[in-house]
This record gives C-alpha cells, structure tokens and sequence, in this order.
C-alpha cells in the first residue's frame, strides 16, 4: 500500500531580507495511513515549516510531497485549497473558531466551501454528528465565548472532522490547555486513531507526546529522530490516575 | 459556495459593528439622497419651464422692443419703446402666414371692487391676446375689436384676481376701479398656475391695449407684439418677413444693428431648457462627488475590516476556502453595505426632493430613470470600492494570516 504522505528530500528556503533561512533540509519521510505521529523539536527546528507544508498551506522549495498519491509541488492555489479541503482537517493552537457564529455554524464553515456543494440540510446533520463525536451534542448553538477552552478546541476537532478528512494535522492542539483538558483532547485523538484517522502533531510537549504512536524530532530542519512510543500512554487511564491524584489531595487537605 | 450563504455571512459581518456599519453607509445614503434629490430638482424646473414656454400658445413669434443680443448689461425689456402702433398694423397688413398678432403693454396698478381692493398686473392687448397666448375663458367672454378701436373699459381677470375681489360670487357683469377708472368685467379667465419663478400667473387683468395706454401705462410704444404664425411650417418665413419689415419700418440701414428683438417660442424653449439643463447637470455632478467620497468611505473600512479579520482569512483558507470565495466574501459585503445604502439614499431623496417642493415651493420632479441610476450606481460604486480590499484579502498568504494577530 503507498504510503499516505510521502516526503523525498523535501526542503523548504524562506527569504527574509537578504538572509536566505534553511528552513527544511532535505527530509525524507513517510508516515502511512492509520499512525499517530507527535512531530517534536524547539521552536526554529521547522517543525511549523514541515507541518505548514504537509498541510498543504504551502508547496516545497525542492524535493517531492505527495499526499494519498498526489504530488503537491504541481498543484495550484486552488488545488491546494480544494486538497486541504478535502483531505486535511486542521487544529490550531488558539482553537480558531468564529466568535460570532455558534458552534454547529463553525463546524459547518468547511462544507461551505466544498466542490461540488451538498444541500444544506445534509450540512446540518454532518455538523450535528461531527459535534456528538467531540461529545457536545448539546452545545450546537453556543458560541465560542460561552465555552470552554477544551470545548472550544473540540468544537474544532469537529470542524477538522467534518468533510471526511483523510489527515488530522494538530498545531499544538494543548498549548493553551490545562494538563486535565490536554488529556482528555489527547483521549479524542487516539479514540479517533483507533477508528481509523491518521493523527499527525506538532509538539514541544515530551509527556503529550507520549500519547502518540510515533515521534519524530527535528533539530535544524533536519529529522533528528524517528522512533516508536515504547510505553505508550493512554489518556483514560491517565485521567483516572489524575482523578485519584485529586482525590489524594483534598482528602490529605 | 452558495451565494445566499455568502450573503447571510456578510450581514452578519456587519451586523458586528452596526455604528461603523451606519456610518459607512451614511456616506452612500447622502450620496445617492443628494443625487436623487438634486436631479429632480433640475427635472422639475425643466419640467416647469417647458410648461409655461408651451402656455406662451402654439407658434407664437415675439416681437420685442430694444436690443437684447447687442451684449453688455441689456436695456432691459421693452425699454427702449421702438414698437410702435403703425408698425402692429403693418405686420397684420403685410406679412403673409400671420393668423393673430396682438401688442403687449404691462403695469401694475390699484384695482378695487366693492370693498376689496389689490394691487395686481395689468396687461394690456388686442382682443387676439388671450387667443395667441392660450388663455381660456370660463366664464363670460372676450373683449371685441370694437372695444379695443373705442378703448372701452373693459376687463378680463384672471383667476387668481377674480377669486381676490369677488370671492366665490359671480364676476362678470361687475364693476372694478382701476387706478380709478371704471371698467367692466366681461370675462373670467381659466387657471394656468404659478411660472417658473413662483409667480402667479393668474393675478392678472387684461384689458384693451388701447385702455392701458390712456390709463394706465401711458406712452405710445409697445413692449412687445405677439403674432402667432398660421402652422409650424411657415413659423420661420413669418419671423425672417417681420424682421425685413421692422428693419424697413425703422429705416434700420444695412449693417446697422435692429432696435427689436424677434424670437420664435422654439428659440425661447430651447434656452430655457439649455439653461435648466446645464443646472441639472450642475446639481447632478456635485452630488455624485459625494457619492464618489461615500464610495471612497466603503474602500476605507472594507481595507480595516480586511486587516482586522486576517487571521479569519487564514482559517478560511486553511480549511478550504479558494481565493475566489474570500474575494466574493468581501465583494458581497462590500456590495450589501453599498445598495442597503443606496436602498436608504432612495427613500431619503424622494423624502429631500418631496421636503423642497412643500417648503421651497418649487417643483421638483423625481424620474424613475434618475432613482434606478442612482441605486445601481450605488451597487456599482460597492463593486468597485469593494474590489480592491477583496483582492488583497483574497491574496493573502494562508500561512502569513494564521500567523497574524
């Protein structure tokens, strides 16, 4: 079977000024359907710049990109904008969501731009059974400001969701989150891992990292290390540990 | 992506910032107001214009005394008084294709009745002069050649006249003073309404031209002479045929400069309507440079509300959206914002035109062509101003908009 991504000697120059920055260094990578891959490193090692380019936001300098069969490099604006729609669901760090629309509207917003459109009441219950797979069914007509940091990332999840994608990409999916919320969040990535979903994540977190199945670090834009998660953590029994950790505490107290 | 979707997320952009919104809109609003407003204005005095010109009567030359194209400040109308009696007659005499002629002499004078008393406009004419200058008579009739050739003391009043001294009672057959001398009503003139300057044309009396100049004008000459011309054909001969005459009458030589002025009612229709015209345009054009800055307003805010929702821009685009959809995103905002104020503009400037005919009096006339114009240009103007903020929105970089806050 041919790999999902596939990366060959993929590079990536920014020019900033008269600085020409290296931002990809000739990486090769694979990363085949159904992994769950946390993509590490300090801030500057290109980890954004590999995510950004995976995600279809932008096309490599030098080298190939193909996704699910496709070679990237040959597409255009609106190719990319149709693939990233398609086959690509996006997490951000700061959730993203349009704070005046509710929920079930922000999760709708990729199906507008669907080619060709579906009728909008098949929209609707697209959006309704994306929310119930993030667990709030009944937050649909809340608006961002009226939830909470984790329910506003999962209301993101489910916009990621929505058109079927092929790929989740998380740009630090936990950065704004508390460790309780950043567990539970891991917990919705390897429920959908488990059903299926290619999960790819970029983080500087070593513990969230743990959830994953595979981690690949970077240090100046070259692959540093590419290993499998040993003792893998699990998100339901690590909330059960910090439950029971809590309990400690106010029974100590 | 649907249209309508787009629309309903583009109000719902607006509806963000309702006061910027307003404003913004205020400048389309007064724009396409001030347009509608003004073209009407000028419309209206066209309108009113072209009435009165065809009130004159139908194929009427006027012969007027002085010389109005010699330039410089004019002798003003009928001043210099080289119109004589002998020459009325000879134009009836001897220029063929005329159908009526009639002199002109005005004055204003005191005119009492009974207990009312008025100061009024007295025109002086042959019995010819309501005909040539369609007046009708609705009640009683016109004054005969004889009373003209006897100078009799007769009378016809106009309506506004009529209504001043006799109220709703009957007129004809009544006795009024003018500056003294009795003179009998024979005849109540029909209503032709207020003229282009407010003047009511109705609150006149004529009487026999021969009675004016003994009584009331005094002198010997006209201010000027009416003739009508028998069809519209043969309008020119009858004006160039008066011009030799006059010049003749008047030992005018060759290369001398005529002591009258002859101008067809076309030749005074066409100034007035040129004159109106260059007003309309005027008006037009000084309301549609406010259009243009209302236009400018709309580029002004749609580049601040692209910059203020870059980061929206980048998530659109990361999740799909081509950069055709976020161009017709702000296009349509751009263009909602434009005709929901040239949709305001509209009513605003049938109101403004509607409020100028009640408190200034003058007549305003709101064309549908200049209302439909306006909205579309309006839409247009959203178009155009909108299409620059919506192209940079839509060339963005997906990566340097997530990036932006």
């Amino acid at each position: 079977m041919a790999a999902l991504i596939k990366l060959e000697n993929f590079s990536k120059t920014y020019n900033s000024g008269e600085m020409e920055v290296h931002a990809v260094r000739s990486v090769s990578l694979e990363i085949q359907a159904g992994e769950f891959i946390a993509i590490m490193g300090a801030s500057g090692s290109g980890k954004s710049t590999m995510m950004n380019s995976v995600g279809c936001l932008d096309r490599p300098t030098s080298g190939k990109f193909w996704l699910d069969g496709v070679d990237v490099g040959s597409l255009g604006r609106d190719q990319l904008a149709d693939l990233r729609n398609k086959k690509i669901g996006f997490i951000f760090q700061g959730f993203n969501l349009l704070a005046r629309s509710t929920a079930l509207e922000n999760i709708e917003l990729p199906m507008l731009y669907l080619r060709p459109s579906i009728p909008a009441r098949e929209q609707v219950e697209r959006a309704n059974q994306a929310l119930s797979m993030v667990g709030l069914a009944d937050r649909g007509d809340h608006r961002p400001s009226q939830l909470s940091g984790g329910q506003q990332q999962r209301v993101a999840i489910a916009r990621a969701l929505v058109n079927h994608p092929k790929l989740l990409l998380a740009d630090e999916p936990t950065g704004n989150l508390d460790t309780q919320t950043s567990i539970e969040i891991m917990g919705v990535f390897q429920d959908l891992n488990r059903k299926g979903m290619t999960v790819i994540m970029v983080t500087h977190e070593l513990d969230i990292a743990r959830y994953c199945k595979r981690n690949v670090v970077m240090r100046d834009g070259r692959i540093v290390g590419d290993t499998a998660v040993t003792n893998r953590l699990d998100a339901v029994e690590e909330l059960q540990k910090l439950r029971l950790e809590h309990q400690a505490v106010q029974l100590a107290t | 992506m649907i249209i309508i979707a787009t629309i309903r997320m583009a109000i719902r952009a607006l509806q963000r910032n309702t006061l910027r919104t307003l404003l913004t809109m205020l400048g389309i609003i007064i724009g396409v107001g001030a347009v509608i407003a003004m073209i009407s204005i000028g419309n209206g005095a066209r309108a009113q214009i072209e009435s009165q010109i065809a009130s004159l009567g139908q194929n009427v030359i006027l012969v007027m005394s002085g010389n109005f194209s010699r330039g410089g400040i004019g002798m003003g109308f009928g001043s210099a008084g080289t119109l004589t009696k002998e020459d009325f007659e000879a134009m009836t005499r001897e220029v063929i294709g005329v159908s009526g002629a009639s002199p002109e002499v005005r004055g204003n004078a005191q005119v009492a009745a009974g207990n009312q008393n008025v100061n009024t406009s007295i025109i002086g004419g042959s019995e010819e002069y309501a005909v040539i200058r369609s007046w009708t008579i609705t009640s009683g009739s016109n004054f005969i050649d004889q009373d003209v050739r006897s100078a009799n003391k007769v009378a016809l009043l106009g309506k506004t006249t009529a209504g001043t001294l006799f109220g709703d009672g009957e007129a004809v057959g009544q006795v009024i003073r003018i500056k003294n001398a009795p003179f009998v009503v024979v005849g109540v003139l029909g209503a032709k309404g207020s003229d282009a300057r407010g003047f009511d044309q109705d609150d006149i009396i004529i009487i026999p031209y021969t009675s004016a100049m003994k009584r009331i004008t005094g002198g010997t000459t006209f201010r000027s002479i009416s003739v009508q011309a028998m069809d519209a054909a043969s309008s020119p001969q009858v004006q160039s045929d008066l011009n030799e005459l006059l010049r003749q009458r008047h030992r005018i030589q060759d290369g001398k400069e005529d002591d009258f002025t002859i101008r067809s009612q076309q030749e005074i229709a066409d100034f007035a309507t040129a004159s109106t015209k260059v007003m309309t345009v005027l008006l037009g054009s000084i309301a549609g440079v406010s259009l243009l800055v209302g236009g400018i307003g709309i580029m002004n805010i749609m580049l601040v509300s692209v910059t203020e929702r870059t980061r929206e821009i980048g998530v659109r685009m990361a999740i799909g959206a081509r950069g055709q959809d976020i161009l017709l995103q702000f296009l349509i905002e751009a263009v909602v914002l434009s005709v929901v104020g040239g949709g305001v503009g509209v009513i605003f400037g049938i109101g403004g035109a509607y409020a100028v005919a009640k408190t200034q009096n003058w007549a305003t006339l709101v064309s549908t062509s200049s209302v439909v114009l306006s909205f579309l240009t309006s839409a247009g103007i959203g178009i155009f101003f909108g299409f620059y903020p919506a192209r940079k929105a839509a060339q963005l970089d997906p990566i340097e908009a997530l990036r932006f806050d």
